[in-house]
């Protein structure tokens, strides 16, 4: 790759005696949507973790928009925005006074109606927190990340737990976000999340990336090695007719 | 996209803003802060008067309209009963709950003598008994002297009031429960703050901005700060304007008043830091916190002076930090104490703080 944004090399994570992560290597373009697949316990969150400058690493290289994370945490900062797989917020401030807090913690004076506008949020710019669904929840914390106007964001299992609509409405936004020029790095345990937004990802397991492609490519590769589907595809899957049925709109129930 | 260098005092101002909204949502903060002191100095406030009160029951039977009566009326010393009857005043009287009968009786103006005053009194009120019945004696000499016409004077009583100011309950009750707000206000409120913002992930979230650690913990304790300052200056403004308590230099006393508030807020939040970081689970904080709190609130004067309590509980009362912000926060207020004055206990908080702060390093956790 030419000019990475985001360079791992060989990068190793040990708690105690436990390696959660075993020298994995890869490079993130900029503004593709790069997803970190696998399933719970490989490593993502860790490796996410460690690049976001949240979590030291054992050992290995990482270079964010060409700063080691080792030297130049604090600039990195002010590049990424980062969505925790948890985190929280004061439960009783509103929306608009937690904008402010952001806005504060980053430098940056921001427009507290128009961000949360741009996550669908506006009706509840008055709402605390605690308030809100899980999915607005998750579309807040998102808005949280693109106050600084970042490079790259980091989304953590960004859908989990969120309803066919809320999904797909917050894939929506995740494209809306790279259309403004930033990269994505994205984990998810959802195969048809990763077919659908990301351009390349990288496939965790027990601490390796154990493959690396794009997700046209991965497919290709297994059909060429002979595997078929045990039952025939039809040209709709259930969550086709459950979102024919509901509607794709935004739900703001709980 | 960073031409402008980042400052942390403008990202630590945001989170004390935020802290601060947040704090005022929370109604444990401002319950432990305003409402609790409120309540005991409003009830000592009203409890302690100036002078002394005698509940005296004017008795059924007595003559109300004569020239004696009319100036035990307007005495204020004397709180005259009016609604028992002779039983109900005799039980009372045995029971202490009054502390005299006053029955005044009216002769005939041909017979010798004009008026007779009974006062009937009971040990059980043996010391207001005695300066009720001083009260009437003089009284009732007055009238005499004046049948008497006597105009001369033997001797002459002259009171004079040496320098010396009224030490009101306010003035001793005021600075114990400003301070006793100060230490929960310090101790349960930084405890638990810390606790939740690691526990609910809050403080991650700031993590991952480019804020750095201590700004974060500056600008959770810089709303607190503020917000007890608050709470510390109503509690004195209300105590001097409403009862009357001693702001002996006027602003220059309020002001210290609030130094010497955020400096022993700024040392019990040394113990909230370690409470927090000792914690295993939320339950545990309540408990870890009164350890810290509860026994200041009863030994270190807070309610009544610590010359009360036994030789042996002394050294103990003696070793806590609260004591000696109660006591610079009375001799500021009453005495006008300087800093020069006041240097004592004042070294011995900071002492303290010292002390909670190496603790406080040690055991403070971030995740």
């Amino acid at each position: 790759m030419a000019n990475p944004i985001i360079s791992v090399k060989d990068l190793k994570k040990s708690y105690g005696d436990f390696q959660a992560v075993k020298g994995i290597t890869f490079d993130v373009a900029e503004g593709e949507i790069f997803g970190l697949l696998g399933p719970n316990g490989a490593g993502k969150t860790t490796t996410l973790e460690i690049i976001e400058t949240l979590r030291d690493k054992t050992s290995g290289q990482v270079t964010v928009a060409g700063l080691n994370i080792d030297s130049h945490a604090n600039e990195i900062k002010q590049l990424i925005g980062v969505q925790l797989q948890a985190s929280g917020y004061y439960p009783s401030l509103k929306l608009t006074e937690l904008v402010d807090l952001f806005a504060g913690l980053y430098n940056m004076p921001t427009d507290a109606l128009a961000l949360l506008k741009s996550v669908g949020l506006e009706d509840k710019a008055g709402a605390k927190f605690k308030e809100l669904s899980g999915g607005q929840k998750q579309r807040f914390s998102i808005a949280s990340t693109l106050i600084n106007k970042p490079k790259i964001i980091f989304l953590d299992e960004p859908t989990t737990g969120l309803d066919p609509q809320a999904r797909r409405n917050l894939w929506d936004l995740i494209r809306d976000v790279r259309k403004m020029g930033a990269t994505v790095v994205i984990t998810t345990h959802y195969m048809d999340e990763a077919e659908q937004l990301c351009d390349r990802v990288a496939v965790m397991e027990g601490g390796k990336v154990i493959a690396l492609d794009s997700p046209d490519a991965l497919i290709d590769k297994l059909i060429a090695s002979g595997f078929e589907r045990k039952k025939e595809v039809k040209a709709a899957n259930l969550e086709d007719v459950f979102l024919s049925l509901t509607g794709q709109e935004w739900r703001d129930d709980k | 996209m960073s031409e402008i260098k980042y400052n942390q005092y403008k990202a630590m101002l945001a989170i004390a803003k935020a802290s601060f909204r947040s704090i005022l949502r929370s109604p444990s903060a401002v319950v432990f802060t305003l409402v609790f002191p409120l309540i005991f100095i409003m009830v000592f406030g009203f409890l302690g008067g100036n002078g002394i009160r005698l509940d005296v029951a004017v008795s059924p039977v007595s003559d109300r309209q004569n020239e004696i009566f009319d100036t035990i009326v307007y005495n204020p010393a004397f709180n005259l009963i009016f609604d028992m009857n002779q039983q109900e005043q005799q039980v009372a009287l045995q029971k202490g709950k009054i502390d005299a009968i006053l029955e005044v009786k009216s002769f005939p103006s041909n017979s010798g003598k004009k008026y007779q005053v009974n006062l009937y009194t009971s040990l059980s009120s043996a010391e207001k008994g005695m300066i009720s019945r001083s009260l009437l004696e003089h009284i009732v000499d007055r009238y005499n002297l004046r049948a008497a016409h006597v105009n001369e004077q033997m001797a002459e009583l002259k009171p004079q009031l040496v320098q010396g100011r009224a030490f009101k309950t306010i003035d001793f009750i005021l600075p114990g429960q400003l301070g006793f707000s100060l230490l929960s206000s310090g101790v349960f409120g930084t405890a638990f703050v810390f606790f939740n913002l690691r526990q609910t992930l809050v403080i991650k979230r700031f993590f991952a901005t480019p804020i750095r650690k201590p700004f974060i913990v500056l600008g959770e304790a810089l709303s607190r700060l503020v917000f007890s300052l608050l709470g510390a200056a109503f509690l004195l403004l209300l105590g001097h304007f409403v009862f009357g308590f001693t702001l002996i230099h006027g602003l220059t006393t309020f002001l210290m008043m609030l130094l010497l508030s955020a400096i022993g807020l700024i040392v019990f939040m040394g113990f909230g830091f370690v409470v927090s970081g000792i914690a295993k689970s939320e339950s545990t904080i309540p408990p870890l916190a009164n350890i810290v709190t509860l026994p200041q609130f009863l030994l270190s004067g807070t309610f009544f002076s610590i010359d009360n309590f036994p030789t042996w509980l002394q050294p103990i009362c003696k070793a806590l930090p609260l004591t000696y912000l109660n006591d610079a926060m009375r001799k500021v207020a009453f005495e006008g104490a300087g800093f020069a004055e006041i240097a004592t206990p004042l070294l011995i908080i900071i002492g303290w703080g010292i002390l909670i702060y190496a603790i406080a390093v040690k055991v403070f956790r971030w995740e």
